[in-house]
């Protein structure tokens, strides 16, 4: 009823988000978004690629690196860690090394760590399953034509498993790109964090978080097609093995 | 840089019973959002998982577009919907508990709905035709035959999303809600001693997913061995 009264009584300006300075804004944070997303999933698919590895190697203490690695930074919130990296970490630096990283975008460094090592944890168990769902004779066969573990690892195992674990890789990737809207809380200017600026600066918060939203779902929805348009052509004929969804 | 590891041994009655728990002047606390965001959280998730199974489309449609709207959006995004918003529309500022914990069971609702909808789903097909066959209604089908055998099925997933959501309720720190995170930023802006606070915080929130994981490791172990007895 509420609802009903606000929708009947309230004055939408959608012309808001098309003046200046508020599409401006709203355009930087898109690009701020997709750079930071873009910039930590390449790094959190290579700790996913290389720890994800590590857990399935054939020697222990390789595999529990491996784990502590994983088990220590999915388990704890992106946010704790994004504070730690940002205001904690830059503690242990120099002086000098603290001043340089002010001066240089320290928010957007501790944000790109932030989610790539914890995205780097949950995607290494995405791709730990893709790994362990090959048989274990496709390494056996591929180490007996003469390749080293590491070298039978590189050329066969990882692009098999690659292939298998595009649908949970995927929807990790879009678990990362919602989570670079936590940036926000340290200063750098993404999506939500200049959503936020023009709601506070029009006072047009129904306009402004309607943007927000639907950028962000345009995002995921156009993403998830794509990825299943990749899934399609990268499909490996008579397999029909399914990895499951990533674990926390 | 020294470190000053007092910092946790002069502020840890503050972080945990104030921050962990809620007890204290702020109200607030991890738990005590997390708890009832878990169970109200599920209540709702069954509701929408069901209505995305239902054969009548105006049920059927509207589950399916909750699920994939909240899917789509950051969970910050749907705490702001609900913080700014709410005044606007109802011309007062709720707590910052109550904005939390509406956004989080309607978030929530949609993760798990997706996984009761799979739950029920890998529950066999004879076993509906046999429940209709001895003359239980559609209700009675889903209450008695039907759910408990899919809750069987969903334990490993429900949990792990129950961790995402014990998780995730750092995020009530950002309208000001005094949790685990708030308290210890709290701390660490007074002491300036940051690095301390957050890995203990760390630590903490570490602590409690681990063993919640723990236990349900335990669990999935204790149910496939009964389900084994039944077999």
């Amino acid at each position: 009823m509420a609802l009903l009264i606000f929708a009947l009584q309230y004055d939408f300006r959608w012309g808001v988000l098309v003046e200046a300075p508020y599409a401006s804004w709203l355009l930087q944070g898109i690009q701020n978004t997709l750079i930071l997303t873009s910039l930590a999933w390449l790094i959190a698919i290579f700790l996913g690629i290389l720890f994800g590895a590590m857990r399935t190697a054939p020697v222990r203490p390789v595999r529990w690196a491996g784990a502590a690695y994983v088990e220590f930074f999915r388990n704890v919130p992106l946010l704790v860690w994004l504070f730690f990296w940002y205001f904690g970490a830059p503690q242990i630096l120099p002086l000098s090394a603290q001043e340089w990283l002010n001066r240089h975008g320290a928010e957007f460094w501790s944000a790109v760590v932030g989610l790539s090592v914890y995205h780097g944890a949950r995607m290494s168990e995405v791709i730990r399953a893709g790994i362990q769902s090959i048989p274990k004779t496709q390494l056996e066969a591929a180490v007996s034509t003469g390749l080293s573990v590491v070298e039978a690892y590189r050329s066969v195992i990882i692009p098999i498993a690659l292939r298998l674990i595009i649908p949970p890789a995927t929807n990790e990737s879009l678990n990362l790109l919602k989570n670079s809207s936590l940036a926000l809380t340290i200063g750098v200017a993404e999506l939500t964090f200049m959503t936020r600026q023009i709601e506070s600066y029009s006072a047009r918060a129904f306009e402004a978080f309607t943007a927000g939203t639907v950028i962000y779902l345009i995002l995921c929805l156009g993403i998830a097609a794509v990825m299943g348009q990749v899934e399609r052509y990268c499909r490996i004929p008579g397999l029909i093995a399914r990895v499951g969804r990533a674990e926390h | 840089m020294s470190f000053d590891w007092g910092v946790i041994v002069n502020n840890w009655q503050f972080v945990i019973f104030q921050g962990l728990l809620g007890f204290g002047a702020f109200g607030g606390g991890t738990l005590r959002l997390a708890i009832p965001a878990i169970v109200l959280g599920f209540m709702l998730g069954v509701i929408i998982g069901m209505g995305r199974l239902a054969r009548r489309p105006w049920v059927h449609y509207p589950a399916a577009i909750y699920i994939e709207f909240f899917r789509g959006v950051p969970l910050v995004m749907v705490i702001f919907w609900f913080w700014f918003l709410i005044p606007q529309i109802t011309g007062q500022r709720l707590p910052e508990y109550t904005v939390a914990l509406t956004a989080f069971v309607m978030f929530e609702a949609a993760y798990l709905g997706e996984i009761v909808r799979a739950g029920i789903q890998a529950v066999s097909r004879g076993q509906i035709d046999a429940a209709v066959s001895t003359g239980l209604s559609h209700f009675q089908m889903m209450r008695h035959v039907i759910l408990p055998q899919a809750i069987r099925n969903m334990i490993p997933a429900l949990v792990t999303q129950f961790i995402v959501l014990f998780k995730d309720t750092s995020l009530a720190s950002i309208i000001g809600m005094m949790d685990l995170t708030k308290a210890a930023a709290t701390v660490s802006q007074r002491e300036i001693r940051p690095f301390e606070m957050y890995l203990f915080i760390a630590v903490v929130y570490w602590i409690c997913t681990y063993s919640m994981s723990a236990l349900s490791r335990r669990l999935e172990a204790r149910l496939a061995g009964a389900a084994g007895t039944v077999a």
